[in-house]
C-alpha cells in the first residue's frame, strides 16, 4: 500500500526516469567531436578573458536575506490562516502585531534604499570650440527618477 | 491513505503524459500564435498544419552534438537541466483535474506546491553558475533574485485563498469554488497571483533571465543538444503548470461559473468528462494568455522588475491578505 506522499515519490521517480532516459538516448545517438575552439566559453566570438565567477552586486545578497525573512513570515501565516476563525481575539491580533512589526522593518529597508536599483545617468559628451569633445565625469550622478522610491 | 486507489495510478500516467504533450502543444501554439500576431505563416510544413513540428524539433535536438565548456563545472552543468523538468512534473501530482480525479491528496498540498515551485530556481541558477560564462552568470543571478522576489507575493496571494477555505488541501480549495470562484471573492489576489506567476515562469514581460539583446541566451548560453532541450521543455511545462495553478486557485478549477446554483446532478462519468473538459479549456485559455502577453508587452528593465516586486506587489499582497482576514473575522464570522 502506498501512502499519499508515496505517490509524490512516484512522480519524482517518473520525472527523473524521463529526464534520465531522454539525456541517455541523446548521448547514444549524437555525434561527439570536441575541439578546443568548440569547448571555449562563449564570449561573442572573442577569446574569453578572466574568470566568470566575479564579485557580483551586493544587492543580490540583500534580496536573499529579505526573502528569507518574508518567506518565514508567510509560512507562519499559513497555519494561522487555516485556523484563524476558531482561535479567538487574542491570537487573531497577535498575528496582526507580528505582520505590523515585519512591515515596519520592510518600510525602514525601503526608505534606506537597499532595494533600490540605481541606474547611472547617461554620459552625454559635450562639444566645444577649440577644445573638442568633453566627457564630464565629475558631474555624473544618478537619474533623478531613480532617486525616488 | 484511504483515498488512494487504482485511479491514482491512472491519473499519474495520464497526467504526466498529458503534461508532456501539452508542453509540446504549447511550443507549437507559441510559434503559430506569434506568427498570427505578427501577420506571417509560422511553421506549417511538418505534418498537417505543422502539427508535427515539436516532434521534429525534439529529433533535431537529440541528434545535436553536446558541448560542455572546459572552464565550467561538468557535474553541475549536467545536473542543472534536470531540476526544472523534474520539479514541473512533481507539481502536477496534487492538482485536481475533476471531482475525485487527482493523483494524490496530501494534507499540506498548498505548502508542497510552494516548496516545489521554489525548487525550480535551483536549475536556472546552477546552470548559470556552472557554465562559467559571464552571460550565464548574470542570467542565473537575475533569475535567482527575480524568482525569490516574486515568490513572496505569490505565497501571499495563495494565503489569501487559504483563509477562505481553512484547509491546506488543493482538492478542498477546488471544491470550495463550486459556487463562487475566488476570482470574484478575491480579485486583487488573483491579479497578483497572475503577475507573480508570469515572473516565476520567466516569461515576458519578466524574461530578464534570458534577455536576448543583452545576455545572448542568458543562463543557457552554454547549453546545447538535449540539455538545452530540457530547459526549453521546462519553460513550456512551467507555462502549462502555472496556467493550471491559476485555474485551480482562482478560476474555479473544474467548475463552471456558479455551477453550484444551476448545474443539475450528473452521473459520475458525465461529470468526470465535463470536469476535465472545463479544466482543460480554462488551462488552454491561460496558456494563450501567456503567449498573447509575450508577443504584446515589451520587457521591463531590471530595476523596474525589482521595484514592482518589492515596493508594489509585496505590500499590496500583504494588505490584501490582512483586509480579507479582517473582513472574514469581523463581518462573516
Amino acid at each position: 500500500m502506498i501512502t499519499n506522499f508515496g505517490y509524490v515519490l512516484l512522480f519524482i521517480i517518473t520525472g527523473a526516469l524521463f529526464v534520465g532516459v531522454a539525456l541517455f538516448v541523446s548521448k547514444l545517438i549524437r555525434p561527439d567531436r570536441p575541439n578546443d575552439t568548440k569547448l571555449m566559453t562563449y564570449e561573442c566570438g572573442e577569446i574569453p578573458f578572466g574568470d566568470a565567477r566575479i564579485q557580483f552586486n551586493n544587492r543580490f545578497y540583500i534580496i536573499g536575506l529579505m526573502f528569507l525573512i518574508f518567506e518565514v513570515e508567510i509560512l507562519l501565516l499559513f497555519p494561522w490562516a487555516v485556523v484563524f476563525k476558531e482561535i479567538g481575539w487574542f491570537a487573531f491580533f497577535v498575528m496582526f502585531v507580528f505582520v505590523f512589526l515585519i512591515f515596519i522593518g520592510f518600510i525602514y529597508e525601503l526608505g534606506k534604499g537597499e532595494l533600490k536599483w540605481d541606474i547611472p545617468a547617461p554620459l552625454i559628451p559635450r562639444y566645444e570650440e577649440n577644445v573638442g569633445v568633453i566627457e564630464e565625469e565629475e558631474k555624473r550622478e544618478t537619474v533623478p527618477s531613480a532617486k525616488k522610491l | 491513505m484511504a483515498e488512494v486507489t487504482l485511479s491514482s495510478f491512472i491519473v499519474l500516467g495520464v497526467a504526466l503524459f498529458m503534461l508532456l504533450n501539452s508542453a509540446a502543444i504549447a511550443v507549437y501554439a507559441e510559434r503559430r500564435v506569434a506568427a498570427f500576431i505578427q501577420n506571417r505563416m509560422g511553421p506549417n510544413r511538418v505534418g498537417p498544419a505543422g502539427l508535427l513540428q515539436p516532434i521534429a524539433d525534439v529529433l533535431k535536438l537529440l541528434l545535436k552534438e553536446d558541448v560542455t565548456p572546459t572552464e565550467g563545472n561538468k557535474f553541475i552543468h549536467a545536473v542543472a537541466p534536470m531540476i526544472p523538468v523534474i520539479t514541473a512534473l512533481m507539481t502536477v501530482a496534487v492538482i485536481p483535474f475533476g471531482e475525485g480525479l487527482y493523483a494524490t491528496n496530501i494534507n499540506a498540498s498548498v505548502l508542497y506546491l510552494l516548496a516545489v515551485a521554489s525548487l525550480g530556481v535551483y536549475g536556472v541558477t546552477l546552470a548559470g553558475w556552472a557554465s562559467n560564462s559571464k552571460y550565464s552568470l548574470l542570467g542565473g543571478l537575475r533569475a535567482a533574485a527575480q524568482m525569490i522576489s516574486y515568490e513572496l507575493p505569490l505565497g501571499m496571494a495563495v494565503a489569501s485563498v487559504v483563509i477562505f477555505v481553512g484547509s491546506l488541501r488543493v482538492v478542498d480549495i477546488a471544491a470550495y469554488q463550486e459556487t463562487w470562484w475566488f476570482f470574484f471573492l478575491n480579485p486583487l489576489g488573483a491579479i497578483i497571483f497572475i503577475i507573480a506567476a508570469f515572473a516565476e515562469s520567466n516569461r515576458t514581460p519578466f524574461d530578464l533571465v534570458e534577455a536576448e539583446q543583452e545576455l545572448v541566451g542568458g543562463f543557457h548560453t552554454e547549453y546545447s543538444s538535449m540539455k538545452f532541450g530540457m530547459f526549453f521543455l521546462a519553460e513550456y511545462m512551467h507555462v502549462v503548470i502555472n496556467s493550471m495553478l491559476m485555474t485551480t486557485f482562482f478560476f474555479g478549477a473544474y467548475h463552471l461559473p456558479f455551477a453550484g446554483y444551476w448545474l443539475p446532478e450528473l452521473s459520475p462519468l458525465v461529470k468526470g468528462i465535463l470536469d476535465v473538459s472545463v479544466f482543460t479549456i480554462k488551462t488552454g485559455f491561460f496558456m494563450f494568455l501567456f503567449i498573447w502577453v509575450r508577443w504584446t508587452i515589451p520587457r521591463f528593465k531590471y530595476n523596474q522588475v525589482m521595484k514592482l516586486g518589492w515596493s508594489r506587489l509585496l505590500p499590496l499582497s500583504i494588505a490584501n491578505f490582512i483586509v480579507i482576514a479582517a473582513i472574514l473575522f469581523f463581518i462573516v464570522n
